[in-house]
């Protein structure tokens, strides 16, 4: 046991120093090694030392194994295979998987107590020794789930928003809905644990029907699932990233609890670094967009906001050819281009750098300027444009590049919409009223690039558009940027 | 509900709070200094960490009898999903990192 202990505290370290190397550029990618090794050390180490506290060692090896091997391979497969736009979706399903797993340790560990105690077959109870479980052992194992199940449910519906498969759902009265699913939630709880006295323990004590013991934990986790998916649903727009941020430190959060359980330090340790650390990620999140966690919650970008700026904008917007869009930048002095997520979905993150060599080829100083929030996740362009070998600092974070437009000729926006949007700054109404934007209108020209006239994914105008310096090009960024180039090396 | 009982159970962990209140303070701590551009590697990286539950589903697995097969195949599927949550994590953080090449 305590050649484990050691390892434990090994990979508890290597959590901690890959953590603190992977927030560091030039360190990033040997902190993940870091990490995936003490993680790879606790996991053989566990199979192969750990004893319960009986003196057993853990049965059931060959099926660990298999589970082990299986779920590395599609774990790989699928890791592999994923484009680099949907990487915010793999995130949030990989963190489901963990919440589903946290959900299942909770109900086994609790069937697995169950299996230590007597039925009585005259009282109708279940009998369990008090030094077996314990309150807090039954509160652990309780909120462990909830947590883990929310978690579970709600990733896999911000995986579906996400993927596209699942519209925003927002109808009237719902966090009355949302409030009233917790407060039963939290309610079922209380009664679950305070039917549960300490010295005999009582499962099913008003059922003559003997209900199965583990059917009372299984309904605290179906309401839990339920206000997973309640709990994402209504959010939408620029929002997805805070949840996902929000969901992965619920699983850290589990995973402690599940260490709790079982007085794991290194799942204690893991656990709770990323539950710590994912809360102060949403938070910062959170302020990059001027909004509260709560309004985030609550789901503020309601509908009936929503449509008095609908109504308001309906100006005319002017159409530009390919042909002067290249005229213009091949003759600026400074061009600062703003990605969002159009470009993304384009896949259009190396003709984009094809066009910023060719620029500045031609003595055309180029820079992208990366709102904190563009696209689907908090540094969605900056993976997306390293990923086009695009050097870093060529990147420039939003005071910078806002303190630079005035002097800029030429703004080009790649399919960014809400955090470009002025009415951010000006319009009280607005949903996303607060929030710092790249101030592009600043600029000397500025050409946006979209698919359509549609509004963007926080589902409001955008009257830069309709600004007398906006030049708006329509369709793929990608075709766009290749005409772009092509017109440019034909000058 | 026995509060008693409750601060027992503290009391008995003494240990496990300073474990849990020192991570939560180093959790904030490792984070505060990041700059944006890594935000969604750190994300993901955080993300495959805390499929260090993997361990725990490995544990209920290695208690149960042999012959319950219900609660194997649950098992089953609780190690499957950690280690999915593991590998899947690490290797999307890495394909993410790779990319980050020094260019000067």
């Amino acid at each position: 046991m305590s050649v484990l202990i050691v390892i434990y505290l090994v990979s508890s370290i290597a959590f901690i120093v890959g953590l603190k190397q992977l927030s560091h550029p030039d360190t990033a990618r040997i902190g993940n090694f870091t990490a995936a090794f003490g993680m790879i050390v606790a996991i053989v180490a566990t199979i192969f030392l750990y004893h319960n506290d009986d003196g057993t060692v853990l049965n059931n090896r060959s099926w660990i194994f298999v589970a082990l091997i299986i779920g590395t391979l599609i774990g790989v497969r699928v890791a592999q295979k994923v484009q680099m736009t949907q990487m915010p979706e793999m995130v949030s399903l990989f963190n489901g998987t963990g919440g589903a797993c946290a959900m299942l340790i909770a109900i086994m560990e609790y069937q697995y107590l169950i299996g230590k105690s007597s039925f009585d077959p005259n009282n109708h109870i279940w009998l369990v020794p008090s030094h077996e479980i314990s309150f807090s052992n039954l509160l652990i194992i309780v909120v462990g789930m909830i947590i883990g199940t929310i978690s579970f449910s709600g990733s896999i519906i911000a995986y579906s928003k996400l993927n596209g498969t699942m519209k925003d759902i927002s109808f009237k009265g719902q966090h009355v809905v949302n409030l009233f699913i917790l407060f039963s939630l939290i309610l079922y709880v209380i009664l679950f644990l305070y039917f549960t006295p300490l010295r005999s323990f009582y499962l099913s004590s008003t059922s003559q029907s003997g209900i199965l013991p583990i059917v009372y934990l299984l309904i605290a986790c179906f309401i839990a699932f339920i206000y997973g998916i309640f709990f994402v649903l209504p959010i939408g727009g620029a929002d997805m990233p805070v949840v996902i941020s929000l969901l992965n430190s619920f699983t850290g959060v589990a995973a402690g609890i599940a260490g709790i359980l079982y007085n794991n330090r290194v799942m204690i340790t893991g656990g709770i670094l990323v539950g710590a650390a994912g809360t102060l990620l949403t938070i910062l999140m959170c302020k990059a967009m001027n909004r509260s966690l709560k309004n985030v919650l609550i789901g503020s970008f309601s509908s009936s906001a929503q449509n008095q700026t609908t109504q308001k904008q309906a100006g005319v917007y002017k159409e530009i050819m390919i042909a002067d869009v290249a005229m213009c930048m091949a003759y600026a002095n400074k061009v600062i281009i703003v990605p969002g997520y159009g470009l993304a979905v384009a896949q259009a993150q190396h003709s984009c750098h094809e066009l910023e060599k060719l620029l500045e080829n031609k003595g055309v100083q180029v820079k992208y300027a990366i709102h904190p929030v563009a696209g689907r996740m908090p540094g969605h362009m900056n993976v997306l444009l390293a990923e086009a070998n695009v050097p870093y600092d060529k990147l420039i974070e939003m005071e910078e590049a806002n303190s630079e437009f005035t002097t800029t000729d030429v703004v080009l926006v790649l399919g960014a919409n809400d955090v470009v949007n002025p009415a951010a700054k000006t319009d009280t109404t607005s949903p996303i009223y607060g929030m710092p934007i790249l101030e592009v209108d600043q600029a000397k020209c500025i050409i946006i690039n979209k698919r359509t006239m549609k509004p963007g994914y926080a589902g409001i105008e955008n009257e830069l558009f309709f600004h007398a310096k906006t030049s708006m090009v329509f369709g793929d960024a990608k075709e766009i940027i290749q005409k772009i180039v092509a017109e440019i090396k034909a000058i | 509900m026995d509060m008693s009982s409750l601060s027992n159970a503290f009391q008995s962990n003494v240990d496990l709070s300073y474990i849990i209140i020192l991570s939560i303070f180093l959790g904030v701590e490792v984070i505060s200094k990041v700059p944006s551009i890594l935000h969604t590697p750190l994300m993901s990286g955080a993300n495959a960490i805390h499929g260090v539950v993997v361990i725990g589903s490995i544990i209920v697995m290695g208690r149960i009898h042999e012959n319950d097969y219900i609660s194997l195949v649950i098992g089953f599927c609780a190690v499957f999903l950690g280690t999915l949550n593991v590998v899947g994590g690490f290797v999307v953080t890495d394909r993410m990192l790779k990319m980050f090449k020094k260019k000067k």
